[in-house]
């Protein structure tokens, strides 16, 4: 009776056990919320079957009917919804990664801005990233919208901001390279020339590891790069390198044109992400201790160097995390483009199922990309991140 | 010595180096070029009165009359005309509740009173259908108090969701945590405006036939559970930055999990994340926007309507800058609000 050794733990009563209780919490959790799956997808299927819409995605195939502009593959009424489906798809994924790329030179800008030491353009930043930030991206989506449909002049008067660049109530038209069999090898000569920037980084490196003696890596990489392009440009006889828009009586030909729609989402998802963007930037660079920056210019680094070789790369450390998330809202705000008629991804997704009524279906369609567009842009941040993190021990 | 202050602050701050001179220069030539023009359009050459957008027009300044004949519209929407002092007054209730949580030292309990006890007022307002007001329905709640409505109640029924799916997320219990993690990721991975969508337009199906449930109430509840995947994430990182001893202490205490979470853990986890908190909520006052894609009548769509008026299309820059007036004075109020918070915070930690 009594060998079992003192203070060994007695039975306890099984709703006193913990794991016992952990694994009834967990089993109740799981039934509940499958329980509620059931019960949705038994109405909905009722449902359906009172509207008569067969399941299933059979109606990806039939022909979709609407017209889609502007598109950057072959698109017409008569394709399949699964083909303007892509179309709007690729759309999204347009204004997403140009509106990235400009966000974040816009938001280095205003973040830069921020901290200047002249009052006059430190106040003007401030101002602009509180008004741009303290008031919805829609209604700035539409007024954007309404100054290039309403506002702007007819093509004939349209305003030109830049040489060759026209803004009027038909969009913007701006001057669009033309290709030639020359570019492919501009290209191959810049490549060229990066690898050999690059070994003759490495080896200005280690020469200045042996002798302390600094070469302008810098410069010389930078010349390697640009100039062997420049060089095969003119000597394959120069072509001329631009489609200039003309005027003509009622609209433009030639050039590259983006519709209102396009420039104004654009327009408006760049400057609300670049508000956000600019904030990040300025606390990554505070974040940056005084210590640091006292520390470098005591061992006699220059203004450039300390900004290139000490801050950026540890305010890049904070500022990186947010960023991913604010290139994450952005290319989920583009399709705030239904607003306004764009087709994005979105948009083609509610016109389809106001024809079709696959209501379930299309809008799996969607969750499952817009989810997938998510984890492919944190991934690859995340690499980034991994890249440049801290590495301790 | 005095007179030359100005000149020494000006030397200071806006011509220190060859840069800033620079751009001082260029800057103020913009400013003085720009800034006649602009007060000439907003103030002087604007019209309050006018029959329609040609004589704004003519007169070459803003158009204010568009807001003085529509603003009612503007700010109720299709709110019955002679019962819109009720509408005012919640808007009124309101921007109370606001001031009111500028105050700190009110304690958390008294603060969460009269945030109920404003919001049934608000609701008593609006609905009616007692005290002689006649009963308005849910579909002609529009404009400024279906924002504020909106996001409130949003906050307000997310907030409980979100403490579960954070403490769910840190829970040992791996079901519950890949429910919560499911949740939170698949809520915050798909713009808002397919939520919406999908609980006003997906969400009858799912119901059994019979039941209809109001727009209003369709999107407050996307427009929690949409709240409830960001504020979870907020709520988490005050989790994670208490330390592990807090947890220990209030364990061997032998506080059980609830009243451990309850007593010492969420305490200070809410605390420190405040200032993160604000900023969830004026995301979601700025997101209230989306519903006017999908037929509400908020102060936006309010807008859209009355532009539709072909006597004013053309004063859709007025017409937005006055909505936009309207956002801002709230959030920016709630930014104020949250950076005076994040001073006293650090202060306090320090």
């Amino acid at each position: 009776m009594t060998t079992r050794a003192e203070g060994a733990p007695g039975r306890v009563a099984p709703w006193n056990d913990e794991r016992m209780r952990s694994v009834v919490f967990q089993l109740a959790a799981v039934a509940l919320v499958f329980a509620l799956f059931v019960y949705l997808a038994g109405n909905a299927v009722d449902n359906l079957r009172r509207q008569g819409i067969a399941a299933g995605f059979g109606f990806l195939e039939r022909e979709a009917s609407f017209a889609i502009s502007p598109t950057l593959i072959p698109y017409s009424p008569a394709d399949s919804y699964a083909r303007a489906l892509s179309a709007g798809l690729l759309n999204t994924l347009l204004v997403a990664s140009l509106g990235i790329v400009f966000a974040t030179l816009l938001g280095f800008l205003v973040g830069i801005a921020r901290l200047s030491g002249n009052w006059l353009v430190s106040r003007l930043s401030l101002a602009y990233v509180e008004i741009i930030r303290n008031t919805p991206l829609l209604l700035q989506i539409y007024l954007w919208w309404d100054v290039l449909r309403l506002g702007a002049p007819q093509p004939g008067a349209a305003w030109q901001p830049l040489p060759h660049v026209f803004i009027s109530n038909r969009g913007v038209v701006f001057p669009a390279p033309v290709y030639d069999p020359l570019y492919l090898w501009m290209l191959v000569a810049a490549a060229i020339g990066g690898i050999a920037a690059f070994m003759l980084r490495r080896q200005a490196r280690a020469r200045q590891a042996r002798t302390g003696r600094m070469l302008p890596a810098g410069w010389l990489g930078l010349a390697l790069v640009v100039l062997p392009p420049v060089a095969v440009f003119f000597a394959g006889g120069a072509p001329y390198l631009l489609d200039l828009p003309r005027v003509t009586r009622f609209d433009f030909s030639g050039g590259q044109s983006i519709t209102p729609e396009f420039a104004a989402l654009l327009f408006a998802l760049v400057a609300y992400t670049a508000a956000f963007i600019g904030e990040i930037v300025r606390g990554g660079i505070l974040a940056v201790g005084r210590g640091q920056s006292e520390a470098a210019l005591a061992l006699g680094l220059t203004r450039g160097q300390l900004l290139r070789l000490v801050v950026l790369p540890q305010a890049i450390r904070v500022i990186v995390p947010p960023m991913t998330s604010e290139y994450l809202n952005l290319t989920k705000n583009s399709s705030l483009a239904v607003g306004i008629g764009f087709f994005d991804l979105f948009s083609v997704g509610s016109t389809v199922v106001n024809q079709t009524g696959q209501v379930i279906e299309v809008m799996s369609i969607l969750i499952a990309t817009y989810l997938t567009l998510s984890l492919v842009t944190s991934l690859l941040m995340n690499l980034y991140n991994r890249a440049t993190a801290l590495v301790e021990r | 010595m005095i007179a030359a202050a100005p000149w020494r602050w000006a030397r200071a701050n806006l011509f220190n180096g060859p840069l800033n001179a620079v751009l001082t220069l260029f800057l103020g030539y913009l400013i003085v070029v720009l800034l006649p023009g602009l007060v000439d359009w907003t103030l002087i050459k604007a019209s309050l009165t006018a029959p329609d957008d040609r004589a704004c027009a003519a007169a070459g300044g803003a158009c204010w009359a568009f807001i003085a004949d529509w603003f009612r519209f503007l700010l109720f929407g299709r709110y019955p005309y002679a019962e819109q002092w009720r509408p005012a007054i919640v808007i009124a209730v309101f921007i109370a509740l606001l001031l009111a949580s500028w105050n700190r030292r009110l304690p958390g309990g008294w603060l969460a009173a009269i945030w109920i006890a404003g919001l049934a007022l608000s609701g008593l307002l609006m609905w009616g259908g007692v005290l002689g007001m006649p009963y308005v329905e849910t579909e002609l709640w529009n404009g400024v108090p279906l924002t504020l409505i909106l996001a409130a109640g949003g906050i307000g029924f997310g907030y409980p969701l979100a403490l579960l799916t954070a403490l769910g997320r840190r829970s040992s219990m791996p079901a519950v945590r890949t429910l919560s993690v499911i949740y939170i990721e698949v809520a915050r991975g798909v713009p808002f405006i397919a939520w919406l969508f999908l609980s006003l337009i997906v969400l009858p199906l799912f119901l059994p036939p019979g039941v209809t449930v109001p727009k209003l109430w369709r999107a407050e509840i996307a427009f929690a559970l949409f709240i409830a995947a960001y504020l979870a994430e907020v709520v988490r990182g005050g989790l994670q930055a208490i330390p592990r001893g807090q947890y220990e202490a209030a364990a061997s205490l032998g506080l059980g999990y609830w009243r451990q979470m309850r007593l010492v853990v969420l305490p200070q986890a809410l605390a420190i994340t405040i200032p993160a908190q604000v900023n969830t909520f004026i995301g979601a006052f700025k997101d209230t926007t989306l519903i006017s894609i999908i037929g509400l009548f908020d102060p936006l769509l309010d807008t859209n309507t009355a532009l539709n008026d072909p006597a004013w299309r053309m004063a859709y820059a007025e017409g937005y800058i006055f909505v936009a007036a309207i956002y801002f004075v709230f959030c920016y109020f709630m930014s104020l609000y949250s950076r005076r918070l994040e001073k006293t915070l650090s202060r306090e930690r320090r």
